[in-house]
């Protein structure tokens, strides 16, 4: 087993606690694991990318290979075409459809969203409807972590206990809504892929 | 464990008694890991921020002397401010064991530079270890321990930013005892005068062979056969995974001599260059090894590396660049879309910064654009649009001293803004020589009481901007403190206007805190709130 993963986003939308899930999930299933951060100086509100992997053998570079990534999980849809070099031809991109503008030039979603269309294999998702619905929008992240858990090749279990590890010291209301968000988020994808 | 996770836990496992760092990408997960460490707050391992690198490197230096074991952790450029003392120390050599942590920020996604910092460890004839992986980062840091206290010399660990923000397991090894307070034998052998010096430096050429040896002998050092001998690798670092990602099976046709540890032991290189017709060197930041294998003439077997375009000058590597030096199909995705947009990172919502240049940048109007020199911060976004306030950022200090001598050419009024961290890093001699000169220059303290742009460390600055300033000689009539926020802007504006106007020195502190460490003490303070009330 291996799984490529680019988690694309801005900084400060939570891709590390995507990361940090995923990572849970997949140490608690015995597998390898590396993982590439951002830390520093674009975590003030620009691009930010991590490059998860996950084997049954060891990994050997921290960096994926371009054109050879699984999966391309995003929680802005602008961003997941950012990454497309990185994507194999069969990948999938998991992205939510929600616009975070920041900048001037943003270009229109709607032209966003259609350059996504175009490509080979997506889910896109309002992320932050779903995740209003579950309780709060701040779990949109963990929605699209769900959206992407049927392409995991992980244990949904071990990802629900990862979201409860990761959370556990937020209290149990927020443990439940990132278990909802989760559950949500997996719902929409089985539905539309 | 991320890389520099895994070098703060060898260090606590190998003995350490004191971390001295002070915040710079990539290496500030190191001390922050220390800081919270349990183990290490048990075992008293002294861990709080320096003032800059410098004072960093010779506290380090004054554990080692008095016996225990420390080590000094800074980014690439941080070395450069800190390169007195370290130089220096090798001709002191160490007593406790002495470790320097210096990350690299090849491709610059945090920095000013890309500099190596192997040429550091090589200038100043000292040994140099170059983790691959998080478990050899441990594993080499807790070996650093030992060679420094056997070779009685600092000794370099060199990382970059892929090594030390990624993570992967790592097993950790037995704790050991901490050191004793114990004198240097012969207690001169920190006093660098002259006549000293000569037998100490004496003593460290002396030392350059039993170096080579170990390196040659230690394992961090290895060679690997492969039965293709048209091209053997010299691979270095991380270099070696992205070799060996190319080859699903991780068998590699072309012989091995995977890099650690410096200086290069030339009996390993020589037997790859014996075997095969031609060399491949694959190694992070500047081509080091490369350039010494060629030499001046490069009249030997061919050598392919950076220097003649088989990979990029610049930038870090990654496994399709080595790819297309090995020869092998690089796998390509598709184009990015036209559409898509840069997002450069910007200064927050709420950001005390953004108001502090929007009332600058309506006061130098009348002056026109070019006269703002800046340092490294957060606050150096605001050279970005919308802001575009600043016209300089060199080193950290640099802004103060650079208006001076800007001023001096008669650019007048100058201007110059630093962050609080900034400022006791290395603008307070700045400052002082602006006084001294009777500069006509007005600097801002951009005072968010933090070291912001690394994550919100504590500054060193904290509480004693003022004094520190009326100290030096700044006139309180020309020392403000301001409060950055859009209800004062008139306000502020006027009193910026006023002291640019003024012949002298003015020194104003917009001071507000910074937003993220403002909403991550109220998140704390809420949690901590629940946690009571439950
Ligand atoms: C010699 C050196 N050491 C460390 C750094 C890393 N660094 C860049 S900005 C910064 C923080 C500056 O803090 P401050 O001056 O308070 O400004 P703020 O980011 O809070 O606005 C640091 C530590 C560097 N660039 N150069």
């Amino acid at each position: 087993m291996k799984k490529d993963i680019i988690l694309a986003g801005v900084g400060g939308q939570g891709i590390l606690s995507i990361a940090a899930c995923i990572g849970l999930a997949a140490l608690a299933e015995n597998l390898f694991l590396k993982q590439a951060e951002v830390h520093g100086m674009s975590q003030r509100g620009g691009a930010v990318q991590s490059h998860l992997r996950i084997a049954s053998d060891p990994i050997a570079s921290d960096l994926i290979p371009e054109g050879k990534a699984d999966l391309i999980i995003s929680v802005e849809p602008m961003e997941s075409l950012r990454y497309l070099p990185m994507l194999h031809r069969n990948g999938w991109i998991i992205s939510s459809m929600n616009p975070f503008v920041n900048i001037p030039d943003y270009p229109q979603v709607e032209v966003v969203l259609d350059e996504i269309w175009k490509q080979n294999r997506y889910i896109t998702l309002d992320a932050d409807a779903i995740a209003k619905e579950c309780g709060s929008v701040k779990s949109a992240n963990i929605v699209v972590l769900g959206a992407a858990s049927p392409f995991l090749d992980l244990k949904y279990e071990t990802l629900q206990n990862a979201v409860m590890q990761l959370f556990a010291s937020k209290g149990d209301d927020i443990v439940e809504l990132n278990l909802k968000a989760l559950q949500a988020g997996k719902e929409y994808a089985l539905k539309h892929s | 464990m991320l890389g520099d996770e895994a070098i703060a836990q060898a260090a606590i496992d190998a003995g350490v008694s004191g971390v001295y760092a002070y915040p710079g990408t990539p290496s500030t997960e190191i001390m922050e890991y220390v800081q919270v460490s349990d183990q290490a707050k048990e075992l008293q391992i002294r861990s709080l921020w320096s003032a800059n690198e410098k004072t960093a490197m010779e506290t380090a230096l004054g554990m080692s002397y008095a016996g225990k074991r420390a080590m000094v952790c800074m980014k690439h450029v941080g070395l450069n401010v800190a390169a007195d003392a370290f130089i220096n120390s090798a001709i002191t050599g160490a007593n406790g064991g002495l470790v320097v942590i210096a990350a690299d920020d090849p491709s610059m996604h945090s920095s000013q530079n890309e500099q190596d910092s192997r040429f550091y460890g090589k200038f100043a004839l000292l040994p140099i270890l170059e983790p691959g992986n998080q478990q050899e980062a441990y594993d080499m840091t807790y070996y650093a321990f030992n060679l420094s206290e056997q070779l009685r010399l600092p000794v370099l660990l060199r990382i970059t930013t892929r090594l030390a923000h990624s993570r992967s397991g790592v097993e950790v090894k037995p704790l050991r005892a901490q050191n004793t307070l114990q004198l240097p034998g012969n207690l001169r052998q920190y006093v660098l005068l002259p006549a000293i010096a000569r037998k100490q430096y004496k003593a460290l050429l002396g030392k350059q062979d039993a170096m080579e040896i170990e390196a040659e002998q230690s394992g961090f050092n290895q060679y690997f056969e492969g039965e293709n001998k048209r091209m053997g690798l010299v691979v270095c670092g991380l270099a070696y995974n992205y070799v060996m990602e190319n080859y699903p099976d991780r068998k590699c046709p072309y012989p091995i001599f995977k890099i650690g540890q410096y200086p290069v032991p030339r009996q390993m290189m020589n037997r790859l260059y014996e075997e095969c017709d031609s060399i491949l060197v694959l190694e992070d930041g500047y081509p080091i090894v490369e350039e010494l294998l060629r030499g001046m003439l490069d009249k030997g077997k061919l050598i392919r590396g950076r220097m003649d375009g088989a990979l990029p000058r610049d930038g870090e590597l990654n496994p399709n660049l080595v790819a297309s030096a090995l020869g092998l199909p690089v796998s390509v995705g598709n184009p990015i879309p036209g559409i898509v947009r840069n997002r450069p990172p910007k200064l927050c919502d709420g950001c005390g910064h953004t108001d502090a240049f929007l009332a600058l940048n309506e006061a130098m109007k009348k002056y026109g654009k070019g006269r703002v020199f800046s340092d490294i911060g957060c606050y150096t976004l605001s050279a970005l649009p919308p802001l575009e306030s600043i016209n300089s950022c060199v080193d950290m200090g640099a802004s103060i001293t650079m208006a001076v001598g800007a001023a001096d050419a008669g650019l007048i009024p100058a201007v110059a803004t630093i962050g609080d961290s900034t400022f006791t890093h290395s603008g307070m001699t700045s400052l002082l020589d602006a006084i001294n000169n009777k500069a006509p220059i007005t600097v801002l303290i951009l005072d968010n009481s933090t070291t912001g742009m690394t994550g919100g460390q504590t500054s060193s600055a904290f509480g004693k901007i003022e004094d520190i300033c009326k100290g030096l000689g700044v006139e309180e009539e020309h020392l403000h403190i301001i409060r950055p926020l859009r209800r004062y802007h008139d306000e502020n504006v006027e009193i910026i206007k006023k002291e640019l106007e003024y012949h002298g020195v003015s020194v104003i502190i917009p001071r507000r805190e910074c937003i993220q460490t403002l909403n991550r003490r109220m998140r704390q303070k809420a949690s901590a709130r629940k946690l009571a009330k439950s």
